[in-house]
């Protein structure tokens, strides 16, 4: 038989792969896992979610295509993962940020962020926080406890009367600062969990971060290890940190309220910032809580996660470095 | 049959592609005309001819053969007359010599005949055999691990006072994707490979035999099982099936071993350091061939399979036919073949040309079409770690690829490059197609480099 006309391709082995699995994926399960949470954010804060999210997605991905054309590599907006940026930075934000902060800090994300570091998958720190942490020193009043309060007064079109009551009362993490314990009932509320409180974008409401959360621990997109140990170092500490009477609600008013599930469902979970594996990510989770708690509780900020984030981020190689696994059967060489 | 099925950590499930050849008789190759009969078939010396041109040689007579102990002579598989010797590429890529032989087709036994010397009949071990004939016998007979890796069988079940061994584990998983070889053989001749494996185990000492099949294979755990109560065993050995959870790489020595007795063979180290031996079925079933019938290891079967070929067969085979042969008896390659493979889908060698004999190690030729193959770009590695969640050797496969890639063998042998098995699990799982085990391939060579200098 001769093989003159056959057209073989030789490369190396495995010859099969799974199909069903690509880097777009792993972006767009991260999108279905916050339309919960966007759906969310339309329903307490209408027009100004709306506008929010869609500068920042504008804004991100003209700065993905600017900055990939500038480096001279065809941009991927295919992947996908500037509208993860987008979607993230936007819910972190206060409804009342003026449009010049949402598309700063989306340049911010993803051109100091992402780009300079050499693109997807190589940047040490998650881009959107670094977004928002530029957005938050640069524009520092448009940022602070004040930008989530409407005033009693004002009136705006597309709220009505109860939603609009519920921007007027302070921050959950402004209210656990001041450490007044009158205020528990409230803050281990139904409202917390339903979505009926004040606070960035995507932290209206426990249960839609935790549908979402949930959605991806099931696709296995995010591995249950950060999340699972986030959330449990965050009460940890919380109460650590408040020895008294009221160790436990303050442990769970923290986890419940701010951001901690949007950051341990979808930001700390973040696989190109967090350590590879998971013992690795058991540490950074861990880490995670306690810089969130020691900030929160410390710290002249209500809440501590981005800068949390941030801080874990640049600890990630030595994490790696110190979690190498043994393989199976390993026996250390005799020197 | 025990209920409880065992399996390792990690690892993946590849589609299993079985249903081309599972139900197809062993069928038997017209014998060749032409045999090529490569000098080195196994992991050790290479073997130098024997024969010179226009010799005669006899069925069964060694061709070539090396006087180091880790080798395995070569035999004529039928009686002829020795050609011009010709250099063939053989599936892992080398050039190597060949003695050509010219098939006495007058005078050779038929196919079927050749069949029933090999795997047919009963079998049965004498009350007052000699187990110190068995060691003498596997090494003259050339015998090597026929599930791929083709380790010279001798240097297994060489005596070691020091490190015991005392369970043999007859690796009947075939977890590769698509072949159906060791399944055939398996559900048609159960006997020698009983047999064969009890002749390991007395002849190392051992007292325990696991024949290991995974679940998915239920009519060979029935057929085992069966020639296990139907087979003299005067040795005492106990003998039984264990069924393995269906997982890749479940037949990687290392994996089932951890599945099947729960130990870890130590890395660097030898599955005789935790008393354990793992044979292929295909070899346990030489080995009873050779130790009581005589035969030396010339034949085998080989699985003809995949979307790519017309009528997938499993073949009883000389070895030294060229795979054309093989895959023109199967009706010739379809028109949308794009890889022909030696060996399965995951960790077999890619080839371009079909002027390849058959070897000792050949279990399979899987022939893909581009519908099989996924040839996907590769983007860039988001650090997700899914290929860290499938390793079973529990290595970080991204960063030894990346390393690799940017020649960093400092980092290649902190994160252990070495004990990679190329199994593939992380390339197929990797949601970015980062050719990571060829990478890492590369890796362990420049490890080796570093060594030699």
């Amino acid at each position: 038989m001769s093989n003159t006309q056959l057209d073989l391709y030789v490369t190396s082995s495995p010859h099969l792969s799974n199909s069903k699995l690509s880097t777009r994926w792993i972006m767009l399960d991260v999108i279905i896992g916050l339309v919960p949470v966007i759906g969310m954010s339309f329903y307490v804060f209408r027009w100004y979610a709306v506008w929010q999210i869609g500068l920042c997605l504008i804004s991100c991905l003209s700065a993905e295509a600017v900055f990939e054309s500038m480096r001279g590599r065809r941009p991927h907006l295919e992947d996908c993962s500037a509208i993860v940026t987008a979607l993230i930075l936007a819910l972190s934000l206060p409804w009342s940020a003026p449009w010049y902060v949402s598309v700063v800090g989306s340049i911010v994300a993803i051109g100091l962020g992402k780009t300079v570091f050499g693109g997807l998958g190589c940047n040490i720190f998650n881009p959107a926080m670094v977004g928002r942490a530029f957005a938050m020193l640069g524009f520092s009043s448009q940022m602070a406890a004040g930008a989530y309060l409407l005033p009693a007064d004002a009136t705006i079109g597309g709220l009505d009367k109860g939603l609009a009551e519920i921007l007027t009362q302070a921050t959950p993490m402004t209210l656990l600062k001041s450490g007044n314990t009158d205020y528990f009932t409230q803050l281990i509320s139904q409202t917390a969990l339903i979505g009926q409180q004040n606070g960035s974008l995507g932290e209206a409401s426990i249960i839609a971060l935790l549908i979402g959360g949930i959605y991806l621990l099931v696709r296995k997109t995010v591995t249950w290890d950060v999340p699972v140990s986030a959330l449990i170092s965050t009460f940890v500490f919380a109460a650590l940190f408040n020895m008294g009477p009221h160790a436990f609600q303050f442990g769970m008013a923290h986890v419940i309220n701010g951001a901690i599930f949007l950051a341990a469902f979808f930001i700390a979970s973040d696989p190109v910032t967090n350590p590879i594996t998971t013992k690795g990510r058991i540490i950074f989770g861990v880490g995670f809580g306690f810089f969130t708690v020691l900030l929160r509780c410390f710290s002249s900020y209500p809440e501590g996660v981005m800068f949390s984030i941030l801080l874990m981020n640049a600890l990630v190689p030595m994490i790696n470095r110190m979690t190498i696994p043994k393989p199976v059967g390993f026996v250390k060489p005799a020197k | 049959m025990s209920t409880q099925t065992y399996t390792f950590p990690r690892g993946i499930h590849p589609p299993e592609g079985k249903s081309f050849a599972e139900n197809n008789a062993i069928e038997i190759l017209p014998t060749p005309k032409k045999l090529f009969l490569a000098v080195q078939q196994h992991i050790g010396a290479p073997c130098a001819p024997v024969v010179k041109l226009k010799d005669e040689v006899g069925p069964d007579a060694v061709v070539a053969s090396a006087d180091a102990f880790v080798s395995a002579p070569i035999h004529a598989p039928y009686a002829g007359t020795v050609g011009r010797p010709a250099k063939k590429t053989l599936p892992n890529g080398r050039r190597v010599a060949t003695v050509a032989l010219d098939v006495d087709l007058d005078h050779a036994p038929s196919g079927a005949d050749m069949l029933n010397i090999v795997y047919g009949g009963d079998w049965e071990i004498p009350a007052d055999f000699d187990v110190n004939s068995i060691f003498p016998a596997v090494k003259s007979g050339g015998l090597v691990g026929m599930g791929g890796a083709a380790f010279p069988t001798h240097v297994k079940i060489a005596k070691n006072e020091k490190k015991p061994i005392d369970t043999i584990l007859i690796n009947g998983c075939e977890c590769e994707p698509y072949l159906t070889a060791d399944y055939r053989l398996m559900v048609e001749y159960p006997q020698p490979i009983v047999v064969g494996a009890i002749l390991t185990a007395a002849a190392v000492g051992a007292k325990t035999v696991y024949i290991c099949i995974e679940d998915n294979k239920p009519a060979a755990i029935q057929v085992v099982s069966k020639a296990i109560e139907k087979t003299s065993n005067p040795f005492g050995v106990d003998v039984s099936v264990r069924v393995m959870k269906t997982k890749y790489p479940q037949g990687g020595e290392k994996q089932l071993i951890r599945a099947a007795l729960g130990r870890k063979v130590p890395f660097p180290g030898l599955p005789m350091d935790v008393g354990a031996l793992v044979e292929n079925v295909s070899t346990a079933a030489a080995v009873a061939g050779r130790v009581l019938r005589g035969k030396a290891l010339t034949h085998r079967i080989v699985s003809v399979t995949g979307g790519g070929v017309v009528n997938p067969k499993n073949l009883f085979v000389p070895i030294g036919t060229p795979i054309s042969e093989l895959i023109e008896f199967c009706g010739g390659l379809k028109s949308d073949a794009n890889r022909i493979l030696m060996g399965g889908p995951m960790m077999g060698f890619a080839v371009g040309t079909m002027d390849i004999p058959v070897t000792k190690g050949t279990s399979g030729i899987t022939i893909l079409t581009n519908s099989e193959v996924k040839k996907s770009v590769e983007t860039n590695c988001v650090r997700c770690g899914r290929c860290v969640g499938v390793c079973p050797m529990n290595l970080i496969p991204t960063k030894l690829a990346l390393a690799s890639r940017f020649q960093n063998t400092d980092v290649l042998q902190a994160y252990h490059v070495a004990a990679c098995i190329e199994c593939g699990s992380c390339a197929f799982t990797c949601p970015a197609s980062l050719p990571l085990v060829q990478l890492i391939r590369t890796g362990k060579i420049q490890v080796q480099k570093l060594s030699k200098k």
